[in-house]
C-alpha cells in the first residue's frame, strides 16, 4: 500500500523538528498516544483546515479507499463530521446503522464488522456504547479502527477536536488551566480530554456534583472541585459537558434546576472569569441546564470553532490511520 | 481379589496428618491399606515416584450448565473436566434451566452423572423456588434427592427476611446455606469492581461494600438463627475481617476463596476481554493479600473454582453483554500451586486440606479422605510438570479462560475414582510380569 500524498501545507510547521513517523493503524483511544502523537495528530489536522478553506473542499488522498461508518449508538454529529472528513479526502463513505442492520436479527457486532472488511473496508469509524467494543474488535479484523466513542470510556477525536480548538485559540495548551465541568463519571469526552490534556502539560480541573465526579480521578493527576464559583477565577478554559437527563432519574443528583444553580454556566460567572477565558462545549447543548443562550452565543464560546475543527481533525485521523500499517501488520 | 499397588509416592492426606513417601493399596473400589507391607501380586502397580497422592480433589463450587444450557457444558464434559484438574468430586450449582428446585431435579443431576460415570457430581439445590428469592423450595424433598447444600447462587438470596428461615429451615437437615453475597441494588449495571479501573475505564462498577454488607447481615443471621452458612467465592478485604470475626465469636460461618480471585485484579480489565469479566469481580492487590492471609489462618476453609463454562458466542461479546465467569477446573491445581505454594503461603499438605477434608467435612461428603475403608478417589499429581495452558485442549466444552498461554508448573497426573482410573497422563501403570503370564 502506498502512503497517500498529503495536501500541500500552507500552515506554519508545528511538529517537533526530527522526521516523525506515525505508525498507528487504529485510533482507539488517547490514553495509549504519546505526547508526540498527539501533537502529530494535532499539527495534521491543522493542514487539513487549510482544505477546508478552499473553494474546492476536496482533495485525492484516499481516493479509492473505503470507510465505513459503523455506528451501533446513535450520533448524528459526529457521524456528518467523520462522512463529510472521509469526502473530502475522496474515500468512498457507507454508513452503517445497528437499528438497520442483521444486528437486530442476532447477528454479533464482530461478525458485522468482518462482513464490512469482506466488503473491502479500509477503515471502521467505530461508536458502540460499550467501552472497548472498538478495542475488541480492533483484535479481530485487520482494517483501521477508529473510535468513534465508546460507552463511558473515550472520544479519542473529540478529545483531538478540543485541543485543537484550545491550540488555535491560545497558541498553546502547556500551562493552561482547563476545567472540564458537568458529568465527569459517564462521560467519554471528559476521559479523552483528561489524557489529551495533562499529556500536553495543561492543568485539569473537574468540577460538578459529587455524584459525578468519582475522587479517583485525582490519582490521575486531576484537581476535584465540586465548587463553580470559586474556580472560575483561575481557569483560563471551562468545557461545558452535556448532561443526560437520565442521570437525574438515576437518582444522581435532585432535579435539573438545581442541576442549573450549581454549575449552569451563566453571564454571571462568567463575569468573575479572568478575560480572555475560552468557552467549549462538545454538544449537543441543552440551553438552560449545562448553559445559557447568551453564554453559549456570547464572545467567549467557541461551539462553531470547535465543530469546525472537529473535520479537520476527522480528516486527519482518517489520513494517519490509512496510511501506514502498523509493524506487526503483514503488508497484503 | 484384584488390587492396585501405588508405590513410591509422597502421600498426603490431611484427614489423617499423613505426610510420607510410602504405598497406597486399593481393591474393590476402596482403600486397602497404606504402608510398604500390603499384598501379594497386585493386578496393577502405579509408579508414583517424585509424585503428590492425595485424596480425590473436591470442588464445591461448579456449574456444569445441565439441564438447560449444554452448549456451555454437560454434566458429563463437566465431569470430564474434572477429572483432568484432578478433582474427583463436584457439587454443581442449581441455576440451571430450570433450576434444581425439585427432588426430581436433583435425581436428574445423580442419574446425568451415574450415566457419564466420571466424576461424582452431587446437586447442590435451590434455596428458593425458581431461585426467584421469593418462597423458600422444598429443601427437604431436595435433600431426599441427593441435595448437600442450599443457594441461589449466581443470585444472592437478597430478602433478608427468606434469608433468615432458610438457615433455620436448613438446620434441620444439617445443610448448609451456600450464598453469593451482593447486595443486588449495588451493583446493577456492574460489569467490574467499582474503582480507580472502573472509573478509568469508564465502566459500570461493582462495590466491594455490596458484598461485605450482605456478608455481616449473613453472619448475624446465622447467628440468631443457628443456622449453617457458607460464603461463597469470597472476594472482598473486609467480608475475610468479617468471616474471621464471626468464627471468633463462633458462629457457623465458612468460606471459600476462587484461584481467579487471588491471582488477577481489576486492571486486567485494561484489556477489555470478558474472560476477565466475572461475578464477584477481580478485585485489589489488597484484598487478594486479605484473601491469602484468610486462607492462610483458616479463616477461609475452601478453596473453589466457580467453573463457569460459556460458549464462545457468548463471551466473545461487548464486555457489557458478556455473561460472568470462567472456567477453572482444568486450571486449578497450576493455578493455586502458582498462588499458594511457590510464594510459600501454604505447604502441601495445607492446601490439598482446603481441597479434601474441609470441604468433606462442611459438606458432610463422606470423601476427602484415604482412610482404610474409604471410597479409592484418588489424585496424583506431578509438582513439577511444566507446560503452557492451553484452551482448545480443555475437555471442558468451554474455553473461556483468563489463563490461556500461562506458562504452569504442577498438573493432575492421575485420577482415580472408586479404584478405577479415570484420567492419566500415562506412562505409569504397569502391569507385573507375573500377572501378564497368567
Amino acid at each position: 500500500m502506498e502512503a497517500p500524498t498529503l495536501p500541500p501545507t500552507t500552515t506554519q510547521e508545528r511538529a517537533p523538528a526530527p522526521v516523525f513517523v506515525w505508525n498507528r493503524r487504529h485510533l482507539l483511544d488517547l490514553e495509549s498516544l504519546s505526547r508526540e502523537e498527539v501533537l502529530h495528530v494535532l499539527d495534521t489536522a491543522d493542514s487539513m483546515a487549510e482544505v477546508s478553506r478552499r473553494s474546492r473542499k476536496k482533495v485525492p488522498t484516499l481516493q479509492g479507499r473505503i470507510v465505513f461508518n459503523l455506528f451501533f449508538e446513535n450520533s448524528t454529529r459526529t457521524r456528518t463530521s467523520f462522512d463529510l472528513a472521509a469526502k473530502r479526502l475522496s474515500a468512498d463513505v457507507q454508513d452503517f446503522t445497528a437499528a438497520v442492520s442483521s444486528l437486530s436479527k442476532g447477528e454479533s457486532f464482530i461478525d458485522t464488522a468482518k462482513n464490512l472488511e469482506a466488503m473491502g473496508a479500509d477503515v471502521l469509524v467505530v461508536r458502540h456504547a460499550t467501552a472497548g467494543a472498538p478495542h475488541l474488535l480492533s483484535k479481530h479484523v485487520q482494517c483501521s479502527i477508529i473510535n468513534a466513542g465508546d460507552g463511558a470510556h473515550e472520544h479519542p477525536t473529540q478529545g483531538l477536536l478540543d485541543l485543537m480548538t484550545i491550540r488555535q485559540a491560545k497558541g498553546k495548551i502547556d500551562g493552561l488551566t482547563v476545567a472540564l465541568v458537568g458529568d465527569i463519571s459517564h462521560s467519554r469526552v471528559a476521559r479523552s480530554n483528561i489524557w489529551g490534556l495533562l499529556k500536553l502539560g495543561a492543568k485539569v480541573i473537574l468540577c460538578g456534583p459529587s455524584t459525578l465526579v468519582p475522587r479517583g480521578f485525582e490519582k490521575l493527576g486531576c484537581r476535584i472541585s465540586n465548587d463553580l464559583d470559586a474556580i472560575m477565577p483561575e481557569i483560563d478554559v471551562i468545557n461545558v459537558l452535556r448532561l443526560q437527563h437520565e442521570r437525574q432519574q438515576r437518582g444522581l443528583f435532585p432535579s435539573l434546576s438545581e442541576y442549573f444553580k450549581l454549575y449552569g454556566v451563566t453571564q454571571e460567572r462568567l463575569d468573575n472569569a479572568r478575560p480572555g477565558l475560552l468557552l467549549l462545549a462538545p454538544g449537543p447543548i441543552n440551553r438552560g441546564i449545562e448553559l445559557t443562550p447568551e453564554v453559549a452565543d456570547g464572545p467567549n464560546s467557541l461551539i462553531l470553532s470547535q465543530v469546525n475543527n472537529g473535520l479537520a481533525v476527522r480528516m486527519a485521523v482518517l489520513y494517519l490511520v490509512s496510511g501506514r500499517l502498523g509493524p506487526d501488520t503483514p503488508a497484503s | 481379589m484384584r488390587t492396585m499397588q501405588i508405590k513410591g509416592g509422597r502421600i498426603i492426606d490431611p484427614s489423617q496428618k499423613l505426610d510420607r513417601v510410602t504405598s497406597l493399596w486399593i481393591g474393590r473400589g476402596r482403600v486397602l491399606a497404606i504402608g510398604e507391607e500390603g499384598y501379594d501380586d497386585p493386578e496393577t502397580v502405579i509408579d508414583a515416584t517424585g509424585l503428590i497422592v492425595t485424596p480425590g480433589l473436591i470442588d464445591i463450587h461448579v456449574h456444569l450448565r445441565e439441564p438447560g444450557n449444554e452448549e456451555d457444558e454437560t454434566i458429563a464434559t463437566g465431569a470430564r473436566a474434572a477429572l483432568a484438574g484432578g478433582v474427583t468430586s463436584v457439587a454443581c450449582m442449581p441455576n440451571t434451566v430450570p433450576a434444581i428446585d425439585t427432588k426430581g431435579a436433583a435425581e436428574f443431576v445423580v442419574l446425568q452423572a451415574k450415566r457419564a460415570r466420571q466424576a461424582n457430581v452431587y446437586p447442590v439445590g435451590a434455596v428458593s423456588k425458581g431461585r426467584k428469592g421469593e418462597e423458600l423450595a422444598e429443601l427437604g424433598q431436595l435433600v431426599e434427592g441427593g441435595a448437600i447444600a442450599f443457594t441461589d447462587d449466581g443470585a444472592p438470596v437478597a430478602s433478608a427476611s427468606l434469608m433468615r428461615r432458610a438457615l433455620q429451615y436448613a438446620r434441620m437437615f444439617d445443610k448448609v446455606i451456600m450464598q453469593h453475597c451482593q447486595v443486588p441494588e449495588l451493583t446493577v449495571g456492574g460489569v467490574m469492581n467499582d474503582g480507580f479501573e472502573s472509573m478509568r475505564l469508564g465502566i459500570p462498577g461493582m462495590p466491594a461494600a455490596a458484598e461485605d454488607i450482605m456478608v455481616a447481615r449473613d453472619i448475624r443471621l446465622a447467628e440468631i438463627t443457628g443456622g449453617r452458612l457458607h460464603i461463597q467465592h469470597i472476594s472482598t478485604e473486609r467480608s475475610v475481617e468479617l468471616v474471621r470475626e464471626g468464627k471468633r465469636r463462633g458462629i457457623a460461618v465458612t468460606a471459600e476463596a476462587c484461584p481467579h480471585h487471588i491471582t488477577l485484579t481489576d486492571e486486567s480489565l485494561r484489556s477489555f476481554d470478558a474472560n476477565f469479566k466475572m461475578n464477584p469481580p477481580l478485585r485489589t492487590k489488597r484484598d487478594i493479600d486479605a484473601i491469602i492471609e484468610g486462607l492462610k489462618d483458616g479463616t477461609i476453609d475452601v478453596i473453589a473454582t466457580d467453573h463457569a463454562p460459556h460458549a464462545p458466542e457468548k463471551k466473545m461479546r461487548e464486555l457489557d453483554q458478556a455473561p460472568f465467569g470462567i472456567v477453572g477446573l482444568e486450571t486449578l491445581l497450576p493455578i493455586a500451586i502458582h498462588a499458594l505454594i511457590e510464594p510459600g503461603h501454604l505447604d502441601w499438605p495445607g492446601m490439598i486440606a482446603r481441597l479434601t477434608s474441609n470441604p468433606a467435612r462442611i459438606f458432610g461428603l463422606d470423601k476427602g479422605s484415604l482412610r482404610v475403608g474409604q471410597d479409592a478417589d484418588v489424585t496424583l499429581i506431578d509438582p513439577q510438570a511444566r507446560w503452557t495452558i492451553d484452551p482448545t485442549r480443555f475437555h471442558s466444552k468451554s474455553r473461556n479462560t483468563p489463563y490461556g498461554g500461562w506458562e504452569v508448573k504442577g498438573r493432575a497426573h492421575t485420577t482415580i475414582v472408586g479404584g478405577e482410573v479415570r484420567h492419566t497422563l500415562g506412562g505409569i501403570v504397569q502391569r507385573p510380569a507375573a500377572h501378564a503370564a497368567l
